[in-house]
């Protein structure tokens, strides 16, 4: 079947439904021979499950893809691949267990182009006889990324590779990605850096619920566009505030603080963390991904022990060594992943009456009576809907999700640590949520929120701190945190103005795009020169 | 699937597929009804009340090994030292009947050493994480060394199953109620009370279904695992004593044939191998259907090599069946 | 830039010293089993080459069933059927080979090298299409296989052409060197040597290192899975015929091979975990195992301690490793 032929790939109308849910409702994408093409979507626009369904993990339900001119259907990646697509993931795609070389052999890549690439990227000084297990996580990328551009795909999809990449091969990568303008073989390049996609991108397509919203020329000044069509018209009517937004200076300074944070450092991506969050009050986190927020949680969650610094609680130093530290200190965390949080093969009740029986002394005989009102207090203060019963796998993600929450309101909160609540679910559900956290606030409670809808620091929080780079940036009174205001800040853009600057210094001349973010203000450590 | 649930309902694949998820005991129920209908027609008049006193005098045994390993799966684990550990006590007691301490002394000696086996284990299970497979098998290695280091010891003294145990694993009170009742139906009420109604019995569901949220929701699995382990080597032991009076016999050898059955009986009962799933009624009813398919095969005149074949088959086909009802499709 | 310089030239000890520290593991196990060797003849000056060929007929079909089991742990999966399988194997075999002619004894090898195979192959399509966990369909399987073994022969007996029995009986070369040990070298080399050089080989290692990962790649992983399952049927079957080979009969009921062959493996230096070790640990671990409770006799020390010490070994090698791990992963 032969379709426009000007197109190296062309997906239309591609949509799937996973049981009720539409994760992808109309997406497409056309990308031209020899152009670097950014998919862009915000957390639940649909981007993950449409960069499945083109790598071939996932089946679309509609619509078709086509490459050079030929309908595809692929089954697996390595159909894929034989279609004349590859992909390179965040987490690289090398056999731990095997050399480099094994690795290589096992991908049928041809050796020559392969260390030309190697070159290209900087990679100079690898053994290939070397364990991929034992050579550092940041060359794996490298590698992973050097074995794909030997191999030639027709389509090369870069699927977050540059976010957990240090600064100086980030922008080798960039560098190597630059050169493949005006060729044969074209990019797909998704990133969560607008920098990144300023520096090297020639069109943008955007993606927002599960839907193609409009395709951008990457020029000076485009990314004002890009967040545009990334927002979409906000929500009206969602506030769950029942009085005034209330700044920080409304609140008691005088209290201890629930937690205080001074330097945490976790010896991996979070660098200098310092905050602290005030009973009585919701704490917004704004961060990209892979800033160090997630370091940041397990520390305070008693997940895993800081490398450095210091955590209050309550104004005594904790030192925690295991989650249920942390919950006894009256410290208790909402996981991002539902599938992390939830016994997904039991029922609501035993989901959240787990917590009440998890110190040995409780080990005995469950007092039911006072399960059930406790359990039946969160259920109903959450609006949980159990019709469903039984296995709460069966539950649609919102009421997963208030399960993981009911979890800790049963036992009465003080402090809470929510990771992004509200990722995936459904807006009546946010709302309740948003609710929620207002309430519990209002009650006295202190709740730290990390979110990556930005519109919800000025929907539920009082305040908000941005990290970047593994550092605390500032911080952002609710009543300031617009979207735009936070999306700079999170991209540690300091003015409104930086942002055109920035891009037309770096598309204006040869500089690399990490003189630009250091022109914009970045505190990385690991910026070259 | 949807479209077959509105047509017909009750004779829709997906509302059997809902019937078997939601009550795994009722097909499983229907499977022995069909075997015990199945072996009255094989052999007309067999299936009387002593007939089924004798089918559940040999499944008690199997039914409490069946236990240990329900509430090891339920963990994500196995415990393969069941077997050892059970001719163990079964050994060291009827070693005693001479001794002056009498086969009590003994019993309780062995129960300790149980405990002590399972306290090990449950120590590389927990704090050192060694599989479960391998360290419970380790410890069925080690556990028959000393069983045997034992009996060359007690060759001069002599061993004898005592009176009493023979009398709870053998007889039957009016000819149909097997007196081995008395010590499973206690062990039952403990277990089925202890799965639904104690927060160890939570916990264990918690840590086989996600390891993770159960660390995030504070609890130290370590302990968990521990306190498991030792209860799954006493039931074991107290199997062991079952055993022994059941076959007026006492030999570290004598529990081996129950090792792979026990795993069997768990598996057909519903619970899963990964943990999170399952519960020691379906168990039982794995081991009577069990003892009742060999009792049939018996009777078809197909002894030992097809019992063999028809009982792996069996678990391939129920643990398929049940894969394909709990997966999210 | 060129790519001369990503590879640094290379002396024989830059290829030696990673060599070593990679099979680090298998290396001290050799180390530590010439000693118990040393250790032996000092204890036991009687002890002699035809010792030393008692040793290798009677580590050979374990020897064999651990390199079975290490090549399904590779790929990440378990066969707990490999007992069962060499019973069904070596009975099969020993009934065919009763009274015939040693030609006609060639190609009931060959049909039990297919029987082996098939074996394999119903176990790994099993665990692949249901989707059951490996331990549950192969521990189900054994029942079957047991049963089947059963089915053939009631009760231990049969035959075995002479010259299978001569094929492990006595030494080659020198009396130091016992046939069986040539035997189990060969077909080991002979079977694994070639596939671990080819793309099965590693799909195999690379579907138990990282499952995902080696789906990213294109490896297709059900295939490669049940293609470690038919190996493992064949290596099954091969112990099953040297089970025939040294005694003259065949056995119906399972030896303790298939627990034995999962406590080789692990003492072999392959992760349960797959991906990681190879077969030749597994061998020596067998014979290191064998030799233990073999001066534990000279020493005239109660043999059922040797129990209490394969069960010790155990526990401790794979206590002391998930330490190692444990602290790797803090580190």
């Amino acid at each position: 079947m032969t379709v426009t032929t000007d197109l190296l790939l062309e997906a239309t109308g591609v949509s799937k439904a996973y049981g009720a849910v539409v994760a992808l409702k109309s997406a497409s994408l056309a990308v031209r021979p020899g152009e670097v093409h950014a998919l862009l979507g915000a957390n639940g626009a649909g981007k993950s499950t449409f960069v499945k369904i083109l790598t071939g993990v996932v089946h679309p339900d509609t619509g078709r893809i086509v490459v050079r001119g030929k309908e595809r259907t692929a089954h697996s990646p390595a159909e894929a691949r034989r279609g004349g697509l590859m992909s390179v993931y965040q987490e690289p795609s090398l056999i731990p267990d095997l050399d480099i070389r094994a690795n290589l052999r096992l991908t049928n890549t041809p050796l020559e182009p392969f260390r030309h690439w190697l070159g290209q990227l900087g990679l100079t000084d690898l053994d290939l006889s070397s364990l991929a297990r034992r050579v550092p996580l940041a060359s794996l990328r490298i590698i992973d990324l050097a074995r794909a551009l030997a191999i030639e795909p027709d389509v090369l999809m870069l699927d977050e590779m540059t976010a957990a990449l240090p600064a100086n091969l980030t922008e080798r990568v960039l560098e190597v990605l630059k050169t493949m303008h005006g060729g044969d073989r074209s990019v797909i390049f998704i990133s969560h850096r607008l920098i990144e996609i300023a520096a090297v991108c020639d069109r943008a397509t955007v993606l927002r619920e599960g839907e193609t919203v409009g395709v951008v020329d990457v020029t000076v000044g485009s990314e004002e566009r890009i967040v545009e069509l990334m927002l979409g018209q906000s929500v009206e009517g969602l506030s769950a505030r029942t009085g005034d937004v209330t700044g920080p200076e409304s609140r008691a300074k005088t209290a201890t603080p629930r937690i205080s944070a001074r330097s945490l450092n976790s010896g991996t991506r979070l660098h200098d963390a310092s905050f602290e969050l005030y009973p009585g009050e919701v704490l917004g986190v704004v961060a990209l991904e892979g800033q160090g927020q997630d370091e940041l949680f397990d520390i305070l969650a008693g997940s895993s022990r800081p490398k450095g610094g210091e955590l209050l609680v309550d104004g005594q130093p904790v030192s925690f060594r295991h989650p249920a530290d942390a919950i006894r200190a009256g410290v208790v965390y909402v996981a991002a992943d539902r599938a992390e949080a939830l016994l997904m093969q039991r029922s609501i009740r035993e989901n959240i009456a787990l917590p009440f029986s998890t110190r040995f002394r409780s080990w005995g005989l469950i007092d039911l009576g006072k399960e059930h009102e406790s359990v039946d207090g969160a259920v109903t203060r959450l609006q949980i809907d159990a019709r469903a019963g039984g296995e709460v796998r069966r539950l649609s993600g919102g009421n997963q999700q208030k399960v993981t929450i009911a979890r800790w309101v049963a036992g009465g909160v003080r402090t809470m640590l929510c990771f992004d609540p509200t990722r995936g679910i459904d807006i009546r559900t946010k709302t309740q949520i948003y609710r929620l956290l207002r309430d519990m606030a209002e009650a006295g409670a202190a709740i730290l929120l990390y979110t990556s809808e930005l519109k919800e620091v000025q929907l539920v929080c009082d305040r908000a701190i941005v990290i970047f780079g593994g550092r605390v940036v500032g911080e952002v009174s609710a009543a300031d945190g617009d979207e735009p205001t936070l999306l700079r800040a999170a991209y540690n853009l300091r003015s409104e103005a930086a942002v055109p600057e920035a891009v037309a210094a770096m598309l204006g001349s040869s500089s690399s795009s990490a003189d630009a973010s250091t022109s914009a203000g970045s505190s990385r450590p690991e910026v070259q020169q | 699937m949807s479209a077959a649930v509105f047509s017909n309902r009750w004779l829709s694949p997906s509302a059997w597929r809902n019937l078997f998820r939601d009550w795994p005991l009722l097909p499983l129920m229907g499977l022995l009804l069909v075997l015990v209908i199945v072996i009255q027609l094989a052999d007309p008049g067999i299936v009387t009340l002593p007939w089924a006193g004798v089918i559940m005098r040999a499944s008690v045994p199997l039914a409490i090994l069946g236990g240990c390993q329900t509430l090891t799966m339920l963990t994500g684990g196995i415990d393969l030292s069941v077997a050892s550990i059970a001719s163990m006590t079964g050994f060291v007691t009827a070693t005693f009947v001479h001794s002056p301490g009498g086969w009590v002394q003994g019993m309780a000696i062995a129960l300790v050493a149980a405990a002590l086996a399972g306290f090990v284990t449950g120590i590389g299970v927990g704090i050192f994480r060694v599989h479960p497979l391998i360290m419970t098998l380790a410890m069925s290695f080690v556990v028959l060394g000393f069983a045997n280091v034992w009996q060359l010891q007690m060759v001069q003294t002599g061993a004898g199953v005592p009176g009493e145990l023979r009398w709870v694993g053998s007889n039957t009170l009016f000819d149909v109620i097997p007196y081995s009742l008395l010590v499973f139906v206690p062990l039952t009420l403990l277990i089925l009370l202890g799965l639904r109604r104690t927060g160890f019995g939570r916990l264990l569901f918690a840590i086989g279904d996600n390891p993770i949220a159960a660390r995030l929701s504070g609890a130290r699995s370590w302990q968990v695992l521990i306190a498991l382990y030792v209860l799954s080597a006493v039931l074991a032991g107290i199997a062991g004593l079952v055993i022994s009076g059941f076959t007026n016999t006492a030999s570290v050898s004598l529990a081996d044939p129950y090792l792979l059955p026990s795993v069997a009986a768990a598996v057909i009962g519903g619970t899963s191998i990964m943990g999170g799933r399952g519960g020691f009624s379906g168990t039982i009813v794995g081991a009577l259907i069990l003892t009742v398919l060999t009792a049939l095969l018996t009777v078809l005149g197909l002894p030992e090599p097809t019992r063999q074949i028809v009982f792996g088959s069996i678990i391939v086909v129920v643990a398929a069946a049940y894969t394909r009802v709990t997966s999210e499709s | 830039m060129t790519a001369a310089p990503i590879i640094a030239r290379q002396g024989p000890l830059d290829v030696f010293v990673p060599w070593a520290r990679r099979n680090a593991w298998t290396l001290g196990l050799v180390g530590f089993l010439a000693g118990l060797l040393v250790y032996t003849k000092l204890i036991q000056a009687s002890y002699d080459a035809s010792s030393l060929q008692g040793l290798a007929i009677g580590v050979l079909p374990l020897a064999l069933a651990a390199v079975a089991q290490a090549v399904v742990v590779l790929s990440g999966g378990i066969d707990l059927s490999i007992g069962s399988m060499m019973a069904l194997t070596s009975v099969v075999c020993a009934t065919m080979m009763k009274g015939q002619s040693e030609q006609f004894g060639i190609g009931v090898v060959v049909i039990v090298l297919v029987l082996g195979l098939t074996l394999g192959l119903i176990n790994g399509a099993l665990v692949v299409f249901t989707k059951v966990p490996d331990i549950v369909v192969t521990l189900a399987m054994s029942f079957v296989w047991a049963g089947c073994a059963l089915l053939v022969r009631a009760a231990p007996g049969g035959g075995a052409s002479d010259w299978l029995k001569n094929l492990v009986l006595g030494s080659v070369v020198s009396d130091w060197v016992p046939k069986s040990a040539i035997v189990l070298v060969v077909v080991v080399a002979v079977v694994w040597i070639p596939i671990s050089r080819s793309m099965l080989g590693l799909s195999i290692y690379a579907i138990g290192s990282n499952r995902l990962a080696a789906f990213r790649c294109g490896v297709p992983v059900g295939q490669t899975k049940i293609s470690a399952y038919v190996l493992t049927g064949l290596f099954s079957a091969l112990a099953g015929l040297s089970l025939t080979a040294s005694t003259g009969i065949g056995t119906p009921v399972p030896g303790p091979y298939t627990l034995m062959s999962v406590a080789a493996v692990v003492l072999g230096g392959v992760s349960l975990a797959g991906g990681r070790g190879g077969l030749f640990g597994p061998i020596v671990a067998v014979v290191v195992l064998q030799m233990i409770r073999t001066d534990m006799t000279f020493l005239s020390i109660d043999s059922n301690y040797a129990y209490v010490a394969q069960g010790l070994i155990l526990v401790g090698v794979v206590m002391v490793g998930s330490f190692a791990q444990m602290r790797r992963s803090r580190a």
